[in-house]
């Protein structure tokens, strides 16, 4: 590295450049999550299990499958942390509604529609007037879950319905849980909406330049709206999927959620900033993260030495491509 | 200093486990905590292996989460089935949300019991309450009221609102006051969530929004060092005093400088001990856990379930100027 570059290789296609690095990240998350996988079979003699791997699935799939309408969301440059706040009112309202003997169906419309409903009052707030998605979100995030809170008190809602159960611990085929069945269907439907379509190349636009976007045609307020609705029936989703795995329901369920939903995103590779990301990225990343919990929890590593290790991994895969970009030259040089 | 310890006894844990798969055959028992970082449970787990130890064939498995949420704990829990550990002790942080896990584990073969905080009956074989509700209702008002001749208003800084066993405590102390206590007041109960921040913020609540206050109760070891420490810093020394269940290490300072009176516990270090003898008896000597069996606890004595598969271990304790100094270097 002693002579510098005295010719600086400027990029005959700046395309290439971009999906080259997109592709790296992605592997990068490969070589990691294979990485982890081989560590963990060798550290624990349990890993390599059918049901321990199946069990491995609960522990991130509802986050996951948040993280997917979030991943849209974040890429079009807006955020929501009331999710987790919005899974507890749902499972509130369901279990308000149990008590009544609504059944399993009545209980899945309620969750849905619950969900989107407060991902409709998000996107109006922040679409219809104009406030930034991060304040509206933090302000939703105590109004949701501080309504659960008056409902509930100190008190549980329990006497769910035996059939509805199977969502958060039944399994659809084998060892294959109905959570991580779904959440590999949802990543698909994502994959194709953000990938394929005309409304996912949107995204990427209005989260590139919102005012070039707009000038464009696209309908930057119509689109960020449906994200939020997006992201509020996921948490619905999987605000089912966790009352029914918990077979009961208290105001504090859920919490913390957003964040972790939030650091799957970041680790899949899209850009907090908004304007880059893809599904695969946050699909490795919620795999990497059930494979580093699940892996340490079975060397019985306690969790604060665990959450260290996530928030060391989280900066290092940050880190790593922005030290590439800076840096890279000087090896390929 | 905290974190190099909690590492060091991690590290020393994970020896221990290691070593102890040399001998397949020992039994694996989990004492699952509601979170890792309490005094408390560190006590109870040093009562787990005194008893691993007596009992010469057994490996505890000490964890918890770093949150005390019930979804966490379930993370816990999978990792200790897939472990195909033998026993799992719970203390829980939500008695209902983790009925379904528990079950999975019944079902795999692994012998469920709760201790401190329990589980609903259908996801545990049995219970082991560190004392009676009744008498820990009874003693948190009564260590409050011991010191109030004249009465007065005092409130109440538990844990989470979702704790199965403070609200228990909450809910007796309630029922005792209009009979034993009819000069005492209780005028809120407030919840800090066993979170230093939190506990504080609510302790500081209560002194802005009730001047007249003689005492703050608080029946988690977390809640009743934070509330001391504002009413040291508040300067209210000798005007409100606090009270609870806090962990003499942890508290002594407190009963020093005049901010508490007297506070009470149980023995942890017993707890954790007891909690691995009964799992040890159900898992090993396939004793039956159901309404009348007696369970032998060690040294600590016997215990004899109730309808509920529930038992009792002893009293409370209660530490005052005269003995903190003594239990403090125990726990």
């Amino acid at each position: 590295m002693s002579a510098a570059p005295t010719v600086r290789h400027i990029p005959d296609r700046l395309d290439k450049a971009l999906t080259s690095i997109l592709l790296s990240w992605e592997s990068l998350l490969v070589l990691v999550a294979v990485a982890i996988f081989i560590a963990n079979s060798l550290a624990s003699p349990y890993f390599l299990d059918a049901y321990a791997l199946s069990d491995l699935t609960f522990n991130f799939a509802e986050k996951a499958l948040i993280a997917l309408a979030m991943a849209l969301l974040i890429i079009s440059g807006e955020i929501d942390l009331s999710v987790a706040a919005t899974m507890a009112l749902t499972s509130t309202l369901m279990g308000f509604a149990a008590q009544f003997g609504v059944g399993t169906f009545g209980l899945v419309i309620i969750g849905i529609a619950v969900g989107l409903a407060c991902g409709v009052f998000n996107g109006f707030l922040v679409t219809g007037l104009g406030l930034p998605s991060i304040v509206v979100t933090i302000g939703t995030m105590s109004l949701f879950r501080g309504v659960s809170f008056i409902i509930l008190g100190d008190q549980a809602y329990k006497g769910y319905p035996e059939s509805f159960a199977f969502f958060g611990q039944g399994y659809v085929w084998g060892v294959i849980s109905f959570e991580f069945a779904l959440f590999l269907v949802a990543a698909v439907i994502y994959w194709f909406l953000l990938h394929r379509t005309n409304f996912g190349r949107r995204i990427f636009a209005i989260g590139n330049n919102q005012v070039t976007a707009q000038f464009s045609g696209v309908r930057v307020k119509r689109i960020k709206f449906i994200l939020f609705c997006l992201t509020g029936l996921m948490a619905g989703i999987a605000s089912i999927l966790l009352t029914s795995r918990l077979g009961s329901t208290r105001p504090s369920i859920a919490q913390g959620y957003e964040l972790e939903a939030i650091t799957m995103v970041v680790l899949g590779g899209v850009s907090i900033l908004g304007g880059a990301g893809s599904i695969i990225g946050v699909v490795l990343a919620a795999f990497i993260m059930g494979l580093v919990t699940f892996g340490l929890g079975l060397l019985n590593v306690p969790g604060i030495v665990m959450s260290i290790f996530i928030g060391l991994l989280l900066i290092i895969i940050i880190a790593l491509p922005i030290l590439w970009r800076r840096f890279g030259w000087l090896i390929k040089a | 200093m905290k974190l190099s310890r909690r590492l060091m006894m991690a590290a020393a844990l994970s020896t221990a486990l290691f070593a102890g798969n040399a001998y397949a055959a020992n039994v694996k028992i989990a004492l699952v905590v509601k979170s890792l970082g309490n005094g408390f449970f560190d006590a109870a787990a040093k009562g787990a292996e005194k008893a691993a130890k007596e009992l010469g064939d057994v490996d505890v498995i000490y964890t918890g989460p770093t949150k005390a949420t019930a979804e966490a704990q379930i993370e816990v829990i999978n990792t200790l089935i897939a472990q195909k550990v033998d026993a799992i002790a719970i203390s829980a942080n939500d008695g209902d949300a983790l009925v379904p896990v528990l079950k999975k584990a019944m079902e795999r073969g692994i012998t469920v019991i709760s201790w401190d905080s329990g589980v609903a009956a259908a996801g545990r074989q049995m219970h082991l309450n560190p004392s009676d509700t009744g008498l820990i209702g009874e003693t948190i008002i009564k260590l409050a009221a011991d010191y109030l001749p004249d009465g007065g208003e005092v409130a109440i800084l538990s844990a989470a609102s979702t704790a199965t066993n403070q609200n228990a405590w909450i809910e007796a102390a309630k029922k005792i006051l209009p009979e034993k206590f009819p000069k005492i007041k209780l005028v809120a109960t407030v919840y800090g969530d066993d979170d230093s921040a939190k506990s504080t913020d609510e302790a500081k609540g209560l002194l802005k929004t009730y001047p007249n206050l003689k005492a703050i109760i608080a029946p988690t070891t977390v809640g009743v060092v934070a509330a001391a420490q504002v009413v040291t810093d508040a300067g209210l020394i000798g005007k409100v005093n606090v009270t609870g269940l806090a962990l003499p290490s942890e508290f002594k300072k407190f009963i020093d400088n005049g901010s508490s009176q007297a506070v009470a516990l149980w023995n942890p270090i017993d707890l954790g001990y007891s909690a691995i003898y009964l799992a040890h008896d159900i898992a090993v000597k396939k004793m039956e856990a159901k309404p009348g069996a007696k369970l032998s606890i060690g040294s600590v004595g016997e215990v004899t379930l109730d309808d509920t598969n529930s038992a009792a271990m002893a009293p409370p304790f209660t530490f005052d100027k005269k003995n903190i100094e003594e239990f403090s270097k125990i726990y």
